[in-house]
């Protein structure tokens, strides 16, 4: 059983889903580095019933730029996003990180109407599932032994403590293992982790500590971004290699298979 | 010992050479203070069901503090000055420390005995008195060890964080000339012996203000060992410095502040002593200098004001896994941690803290524990875009050619292609390649690259979207 907590986030109201065709937000780096993350999120989607359609025009939500302070820049990039999903009611993206950045930062940039309200309809994975679907069962099945990476844009921005442990608390055979400080950031961090090197690889080895210390084979996340990071450190060093690095929708559809 | 492992100059995000932390330089024992410091507090805030709420009014009554400064510290000014204290307004440090120097100078001052005051550290107050041969003396425990160390705090409430018990010994025996210990109550008593001799000769005691209550004209001092009373009345005259933002309206707000405040600080529900001065002591003087230095900054940027509600806790710096790992000193000034980062630009200019709020892995830890709900991480990608925008060292223009290169390759399909094959065929060879430089080369330091799949998902889209056919029926659909 995995323990629920819960610490003020922030709430928000969803509407009802209607059945509509869900457009599928693929964020750059999964796009391009991790495929089947997104096939996965694809497949999870339909196997609910969802049609889903992935509007090829899609490139970035703008975050790294934003983070920099570029938001010149940063806005051609947002506004391109919004021309591409304007039509689409959901938007499913699987990043707790990239969903913030259009949710909560999109009206930081411009507070266009318009663009502020396509930001709005962009809901992360796990919170489509649990929170709008109320679908915490997908029929995954996973017999290892598992540990949870909390990202902090999807935990303190969105609010995503709950939706990632209602998933994995159904699926068959797994054995959860809770990450002692749960709730500190893994040190990725977007551009920090190559503009302040020292601090970011401090806190990922902090992070690794604490993973290692659960015995799991598996980290998931719905950030694959803090995963890269943390991955990147875990295959460095021969003694956490053996350590797996997954995202949850890869998780969900695995059907008992390590990558 | 951990101060040897402390470099008072080294790594620090302002030193331009460096540019930004290469080498974590906190000590282990700052590390681990502030974390257990954080996990405590945040247990005895969980403890409370209405949190949330009182974070929430402190928000409220701090918001209503800020847009009216100008009425709220008149009254207290009007209410303190009819009780005998003399209220003066310093518009810069340089002003500031010219009154406190003419008090002492009126008042034939040889020692100054100070309870633990941030603001004082903004103004230099100690270098300046000694410049004119009055000796001051930090009488909290934590600064009196930094005092003695010739260093600066490196927490805004525990100025000592990063020394154990062991190190306070040594220092104590090299400066002290006592017997070397670790217990903490020889430590105390040692400390103890000497403040009271320096209670009792000085004759002007300087205190900061953690709370100026304008319906009333008292000014709010809390402590835990006691020294701060005695600074306060102890000698004949009392000079008590105070920002400009530190005046709350009603003597009725200050129950909320101090239940936020001690529990967010110390993890206590109250602290060991709340001190609340009307006004002068028959026979004895009273100063109240009210100093500005930069925070009318804040002020003019209204998406910057909400740092000004900021109550000196120190849980944003606790909480903090940044500086967990720096510790104070690397950020160069006065006030370090998130909220350093966030008021430090505009006090002392943009141009002169540009790093500071690039110091974040934006994690939001700051934000979730602030008790009056200062949105801090947002207030660091507001800086981070200031700071690129105005003449700043982080303003480069390679970066930001890079960016304007990046939204215009972010802009249509096409070139978001050609640019990731790119990037895909760069993180194939590079393994190959044994340098690497610039930002590359310090991911890689740490980390190894994520391999590079055979197709991207669009690619595979094309070819399979198609299969891709709702399972399930029913599911809202009206079927």
């Amino acid at each position: 059983m995995i323990e629920l907590k819960r610490r003020a986030p922030p709430e928000w109201v969803y509407p009802a889903y209607e059945g509509e065709t869900v457009a599928l937000f693929i964020p750059c780096y999964i796009d391009q580095f991790y495929p089947k993350i997104a096939e996965a999120t694809a497949r999870l989607l339909t196997d609910q019933g969802v049609p889903v359609a992935f509007p090829e025009e899609q490139t970035c939500c703008g975050q790294p730029a934003f983070n920099s302070g570029y938001w010149d820049e940063t806005r051609k990039v947002v506004h391109h996003f919004c021309d591409v999903f304007r039509d689409y009611r959901w938007i499913v993206c699987p990043s707790g990180s990239c969903t913030a950045m259009c949710r909560v930062f999109f009206e930081h940039v411009d507070a266009d109407p318009r663009v502020v309200e396509v930001g709005r309809r962009v809901v992360e994975l796990s919170e489509f599932l649990v929170n709008v679907l109320g679908v915490s069962d997908v029929g995954a099945s996973f017999p290892h032994s598992v540990t949870l990476h909390s990202g902090c844009h999807g935990r303190r921005e969105l609010g995503l403590v709950d939706p990632p442990r209602k998933l994995l608390e159904k699926v068959r055979g797994i054995t959860f293992c809770e990450l002692p400080n749960v709730e500190e950031c893994c040190g990725f961090g977007g551009t920090f982790s190559v503009k302040m090197p020292g601090a970011s690889l401090a806190m990922g080895q902090t992070k690794v500590e604490n993973i290692v210390k659960t015995g799991a084979e598996v980290v998931v996340s719905l950030d694959i971004s803090c995963l890269m990071h943390v991955g990147g450190i875990l295959r460095r060093n021969p003694a956490t290699r053996h350590i797996r690095t997954m995202h949850m929708a890869e998780l969900l559809v695995a059907d008992g298979k390590m990558r | 010992m951990s101060t040897d492992e402390l470099d008072l100059e080294g790594a620090q995000f302002l030193t331009r050479e460096t540019a930004g932390l290469s080498e974590p330089a906190g000590s282990k024992a700052l590390g681990e203070a502030a974390e257990r410091s954080s996990k405590h507090n945040r247990s005895v805030a969980d403890a409370i069901p209405y949190w949330q709420d009182w974070r929430e009014a402190a928000n409220q009554i701090k918001s209503y503090a800020i847009a009216h400064l100008d009425t709220l510290l008149a009254e207290f000014e009007r209410n303190i000055a009819a009780r005998g204290a003399t209220v003066l307004y310093a518009e810069t440090a340089e002003q500031a420390n010219q009154y406190v120097l003419d008090i002492a100078r009126e008042n034939h001052v040889q020692t100054v005995v100070k309870s633990k005051s941030m603001v004082t550290e903004e103004m230099e107050l100690n270098h300046k008195l000694e410049a004119i041969g009055v000796r001051p003396v930090e009488t909290d425990l934590g600064e009196y060890l930094v005092q003695l160390a010739g260093q600066r705090p490196v927490h805004i409430v525990t100025p000592a964080l990063h020394m154990t018990a062991a190190d306070c010994g040594h220092l104590f025996e090299k400066k002290l000339g006592e017997p070397f210990t670790a217990e903490h109550r020889e430590l105390t008593a040692i400390a103890r012996k000497h403040l009271r001799e320096d209670f009792i000769q000085a004759g002007m005691g300087v205190s900061g203000v953690n709370f100026a209550i304008a319906d009333t004209g008292s000014i709010v001092i809390v402590e835990n060992e006691g020294n701060a009373g005695l600074s306060t009345s102890a000698p004949a005259v009392h000079v008590a410095v105070m920002g400009i933002e530190k005046v709350i309206p009603r003597l009725a707000d200050l129950p909320l502040f101090l239940n936020l405040l001690a529990r967010s600080g110390t993890g206590q529900k109250l602290t060991t002593y709340t001190h609340l001065i009307h006004g002068a002591t028959p026979g004895r003087k009273l100063y109240v200098i009210i100093i500005d230095n930069g925070r009318s900054n804040v002020l003019k940027d209204p998406a910057a004001r909400m740092a000004l509600f900021c109550i000196r806790c120190g849980a944003c710096l606790n909480a903090c896994p940044v500086y967990r790992r720096t510790g104070g000193w690397a950020y160069g000034w006065v006030y370090p941690g998130p909220i350093g980062s966030i008021i430090t630009p505009h006090l002392i200019g943009i141009d002169q803290a540009a790093e500071l709020p690039f110091a974040s892995s934006l994690c939001g830890a700051c934000g979730e524990v602030c008790p009056v709900k200062i949105d801090i991480p947002h207030q660091l990608v507001h800086l981070r875009h200031r700071a690129v925008n105005e003449p700043s060292p982080m303003n480069h223009p390679t970066e930001r050619l890079t960016w304007l290169l990046w939204a215009w390759a972010m802009r249509t399909p096409l070139r978001y292609r050609l640019t990731m094959w790119a990037v895909r065929l760069g993180m194939r060879v590079l393994p190959w390649v044994p340098w690497h430089p610039g930002k590359l080369g310090a991911w890689t330091r740490g980390r190894a690259l994520p391999e590079v799949p055979p197709t991207s998902f669009r690619a595979w889209w094309r070819e399979h979207g198609e299969e891709l056919k709702p399972k399930k029926k029913g599911l809202g659909t009206g079927d």
